[in-house]
């Protein structure tokens, strides 16, 4: 700086120099500040257009009615039951206390349920209408009515809920519905989710068809202010019901086959062996889906999941069994495809020696053939022949027919069961030592295979897609969804091979062979089938699974397809801890199929079954369903 | 002026037109919107509004009737009572433990901090009107000046205002930058601010940086402390180029805008009125500013000259703190729009800004005829 004195003059010249700065950054700053406005206003303005609206409409959601499941014939299998519901909306509640009060005597409701109206009335923001009680019954909803006028903010309302004709003949195939989850809002944040009366699939097809069975919400639009006070009504947006689904199910087959199983725990799978559709795919014992999908009280959740005879499992997908000697017409597949003759003969000494072991027959068979020794379920027979050709060309076989494997279908889960070979072995050694003990594969292991027992387990779908293939030979792809016309292309396994096979399964049933008390009554069809007893665990003494405790007995299976001369359906039946597959299995086969060609006699036998059980089956899961009530009536006057 | 002379009498005719008509512009739109804002009403705000805005452009019109030589003369005295009247605020509130902005005179609540908006610009003014020229580089031309200006900005920082005590230190900054400090100063008192934001940042309470946070991104959390800011911003950005019309905005007739009438008018009046009005009312503002601009210029002697320069930008900062917090440019500091916002605090500034301009263009021109 000049050391010069600053005076007035400069002083002048610097104000103006000063003031011309000032001026720019104030015209710099309101420059700005247009350029600010024009950006929010036109190049935003889009955005918050759309901002402002969905501050200003809201809708006051009316849930979709959920699609339809029907059969194949187009009969409801899970339909929609007009009901009635009451809800409050908290914005237009005038006298809270007194109108909990009258609602709670009105509608009977417990301690519980005004708790929670409480709860979720002092959450809820605006509009969103809380939910009272639903499947209210007509009395106590027109009580509610009549009293309207001294209740403002109360709304009764006409609801639908989920409703299954057939009860737990469709539980485990069909699932059911429920209201949604914290969990699932908070995945899908749509406030859909959240609306009272609004349910999603929590289970079987309801879970895994969801998008298509949901439909489109519709409601009222209104315009409400911040604090969500309603200012005018505007169009209401119609809703959109959910799609109907189409099943390969045939319904009075899957009703027919539940009852069928009655008291006992197992499955019953039938397919049309041509195109893959799946008629029936009952599990039993199953939980009702109705009870479920009103909420379930614990009392009931805990008996079903405490029941040894497991009725939440499905036990067509997720249920594996050792699958015993219905494997051995896929056996004897497996064995032309390797050059055995099916007319070569092996001798049956009652059992098979193997070094210094001796794998034991059921009988002694003589001399048998391919064709006695599929009759017989002569063990010795497969015992050399797998012997003599390797497991690893019989396991091959085995995932030709479906075995092992999983299958495109619409379902939460299977599982797939284990087809062994020496690379499965290998590979599991590595993982667990546990479950096998030697990486190599010995040729115990291919006998154990062989008669269906050791590494060998499968789910009963595999089991009745196995049969399909042999019936059609075809390569069958189980289909659950739609009607198709369109038989499956040829799997490949030369006429003469499936003849041999078929005729050794036809011989099981109306020759001498282990099913032939099971034969069908009706004019002109004949069933063909295997029969197989596989033990839950290995024989103690002799002891062979065929006495003692319910739970160690042996499970009775039975694969079969009908008619003999031009296949049409065929199937599993597994009845676990039923002792033999003849005894337990063969009977629900021959029932089932019965029901396919004369339903009037099919009819006529279950009735007569259902009297010895003490009713049919929606008689005795609502008798059931009053004692799960007493019970649970029971602890709760013990808590109290 | 040469023609309405003849026809009106000459004290009206005398009357800076061109200034007034302006004011009246931005004082009619501020009654329209706030009409709005009540939906459609004239209570509880608009004729509130209108009243006092009268009221105090007659005291505007007043104080520019009051000579300089009598400006000059009070200008320290008033200081120091303002200076006295914000501690005993300060007090009272420390006392009463509670901030508190306000002495309650039982008709009146007197705010001194809005006094000390043109106070500290006069008294500075003043300051650099009295030392000789040699002296404003110097050392004792900087350290009073600092201290008259840093003492009201600490008491009204304590109460806690940060709009209004920002709003002191601007004034009396532009009047120090004016009258011609070294340029140095101002240049490395920015850089030092810049240096020391972020160690400012790090001793900053929790909810005080979270509201740093929510200015730099209110979407962040727009139901909670950034809701004012998204709001406003959707209610300015939904009028688009012409607006939703009057009486149509729907951000602020749902009550979805907080504090429509006051802080936020502007995005009330943005809603409805668009780009279109929203540039207009910032042109206006704009044409007053220069207005009180052109006056310092003008401006004979130094003390007006500087003084006019600090209020009219005091009334630029007013308007323009407003306007960024308003469309997410600063964060919110609770400062109204001056003459659109409802309230009497700020018209009052601005009138008394305003009109002490008016006393200055008056002087210089009757000055300028009598040379």
């Amino acid at each position: 700086m000049k050391a010069s004195r600053y005076t007035a003059a400069h002083q002048s010249i610097t104000f103006s120099r000063r003031m011309m700065l000032v001026g720019g950054a104030q015209a710099a700053l309101g420059g700005a500040l247009i350029a600010r406005l024009g950006y929010l206003s036109i190049a935003q303005n889009e955005h918050y257009q759309l901002l402002s609206e969905s501050n200003r409409v809201q809708l006051i959601i009316v849930p979709p009615r959920r699609g339809w499941i029907v059969d194949r014939a187009g009969k409801p299998i899970a339909i929609n039951r007009s009901d009635f519901r009451v809800d409050i909306i908290p914005e237009q509640l005038e006298r809270p206390t007194d109108t909990l009060r009258t609602l709670t005597q009105s509608l009977k409701l417990g301690p519980d349920d005004v708790d929670r109206i409480i709860k979720e009335i002092k959450a809820s923001r605006g509009y969103q209408p809380v939910q009272v009680a639903e499947n209210v019954p007509y009395e106590q909803y027109a009580a509610v009515t009549v009293r309207l006028p001294e209740m403002p903010g109360v709304q009764p309302m006409r609801g639908f809920s989920r409703f299954y004709p057939t009860g737990p003949a469709v539980g485990h195939l069909i699932g059911y519905v429920g209201a949604a989850s914290a969990k699932e809002y908070e995945e899908e944040k749509n406030p859909l989710l959240v609306t009272p009366g609004f349910k999603i699939g929590k289970e079987g097809l309801e879970k895994t068809l969801e998008k298509n069975l949901r439909g489109q919400p519709g409601g009222q639009r209104v315009e409400l202010t911040a604090r969500g006070k309603l200012v005018r009504e505007l169009e209401p947006k119609p809703d959109r019901s959910g799609q109907t689904i189409q099943l390969s199910i045939d319904a009075g087959l899957q009703d027919f086959a539940a009852r069928r199983l009655g008291e006992e725990s197992g499955a019953c799978t039938i397919l049309d062996c041509q195109t893959g559709d799946i008629l029936c795919m009952a599990s039993m014992p199953a939980y009702d889906p109705n009870s479920f999908s009103d909420g379930i009280g614990r009392t009931e959740w805990s008996m079903l999941s405490q029941d040894e005879r497991r009725p939440l499992v499905n036990k067509t997908l997720n249920a594996l069994y050792p699958p015993g000697s219905t494997i051995k017409p896929m056996n004897s597949l497996a064995l032309q495809a390797a050059g055995v003759d099916p007319d070569e003969t092996i001798f049956c000494p009652g059992g098979y020696r193997l070094g210094n072991r001796f794998f034991r027959c059921l009988g002694r068979h003589g001399t048998v053939n391919m064709r006695r020794a599929i009759a017989k379920s002569c063990n010795t027979y497969f015992y050399a022949m797998g012997h003599r050709v390797g497991y690893d060309r019989i396991a091959e076989m085995a995932r030709r027919t479906g075995l092992g494997q999983k299958f495109d279908l619409p379902v939460v889960s299977q599982s797939y069961g284990t087809v062994p070979d020496s690379a499965w072995k290998a590979r599991k050694y590595k993982e667990n030592r546990r479950v096998v003990e030697r990486p190599d594969w010995t040729a115990s292991d291919t006998l154990n295979a062989s008669i269906g027992q050791g590494f060998l387990i499968l789910n009963p779908l595999q089991l009745a897609v196995m049969a399909a293939r042999i019936a059609s030979g075809r390569n069958v792809q189980p289909n659950l969804l739609g009607v198709h016309k369109q038989p499956a292309p040829l799997l490949g396994i030369p006429q003469e091979h499936l003849d041999a096979t078929r005729g050794g399964m036809w011989e099981v049933v109306n020759g001498d062979g282990t099913a032939g008390a099971s034969r069908l009554q009706v004019p002109g069809i004949e069933m063909c089938g295997k029969t197989g007893t596989a033990q839950v665990r290995k024989i103690v003494g002799s002891q062979r699974g065929q006495s003692g405790d319910w739970k160690y007995r042996d499970h009775g299976l039975f694969v079969f397809f009908a008619p003999y001369d031009n296949p049409r359906y065929a199937g599993s039946v597994v009845i676990e801890h039923g002792l033999g597959g003849a005894r337990a299995a063969a009977p629900v086969a021959k029932d089932v199929l019965t029901f396919l060609f004369d339903q009037e006699r099919a009819m006529a036998s279950l009735t007569a079954l259902e009297q010895q059980w003490g009713g049919t089956l929606l008689e005795r899961t609502a008798r059931r369903q009053s004692q799960v009530e007493e019970i649970s009536k029971a602890n709760l006057r013990r808590s109290a | 002026m040469m023609i309405s002379s003849a026809i009106i009498p000459q004290p009206l005719a005398r009357l800076p037109w061109r200034l007034i008509w302006l004011v009246a512009l931005i004082c009619t739109i501020g009654i329209v919107t706030l009409f709005s804002a009540a939906g459609g009403s004239w209570s509880p705000w608009a004729l509130k509004q209108g009243l006092i805005i009268l009221a105090f452009f007659g005291l505007a019109i007043a104080i520019s009737y009051i000579p300089e030589r009598f400006v000059k003369q009070v200008t320290f005295p008033t200081y120091m009572v303002i200076v006295v009247l914000l501690i005993i605020v300060d007090m009272v509130g420390f006392v009463g433990k509670g901030a508190q902005r306000w002495i309650d005179l039982g008709f009146i609540r007197l705010q001194p901090s809005e006094f000390m908006k043109p106070g500290v610009v006069l008294v500075l003014a003043r300051f650099y009107d009295l030392i000789p020229a040699s002296d404003v580089r110097q050392w004792r031309g900087l350290w009073p000046a600092a201290l008259l200006v840093l003492v009201p900005f600490a008491l009204i920082l304590t109460q806690p205002d940060l709009g209004t005590a920002t709003m002191v230190l601007v004034g009396g900054v532009t009047v120090m930058f004016v009258a011609g400090l070294p340029m140095w100063y101002f240049v490395s008192a920015a850089a030092a601010l810049g240096a020391a934001l972020p160690v400012v940042y790090a001793m900053m309470h929790d909810y005080q940086r979270k509201r740093v946070l929510i200015f730099l991104d209110p979407e962040a959390d727009p139901l909670g402390a950034g809701y004012h800011i998204s709001q406003s911003k959707i209610a300015i950005g939904s009028g688009g180029i012409w607006g939703k019309g009057y009486l149509n905005g729907s951000q602020s007739h749902l009550d979805y805008l907080p504090e429509g009438h006051t802080d936020f008018v502007f995005a009330t009046f943005v809603e409805e009125w668009g780009l279109i009005g929203g540039v207009m009312l910032i042109f206006a503002f704009a044409m007053v500013v220069r207005w009180g601009m052109k006056v310092s210029q003008r401006a004979r002697s130094r003390y007006s000259q500087l003084a006019a320069a600090g209020l009219s930008m005091t009334i630029f900062f007013y308007f323009t703190v407003n306007l960024m917090m308003v469309m997410g440019l600063a964060p919110v500091v609770g400062i109204p729009l001056p003459l659109v916002s409802y309230g009497g605090s700020a018209v009052m500034t601005v009138m008394i800004c305003l009109g002490l301009l008016m006393g200055i263009e008056r002087q210089s021109r009757t000055r300028s005829t009598l040379a």
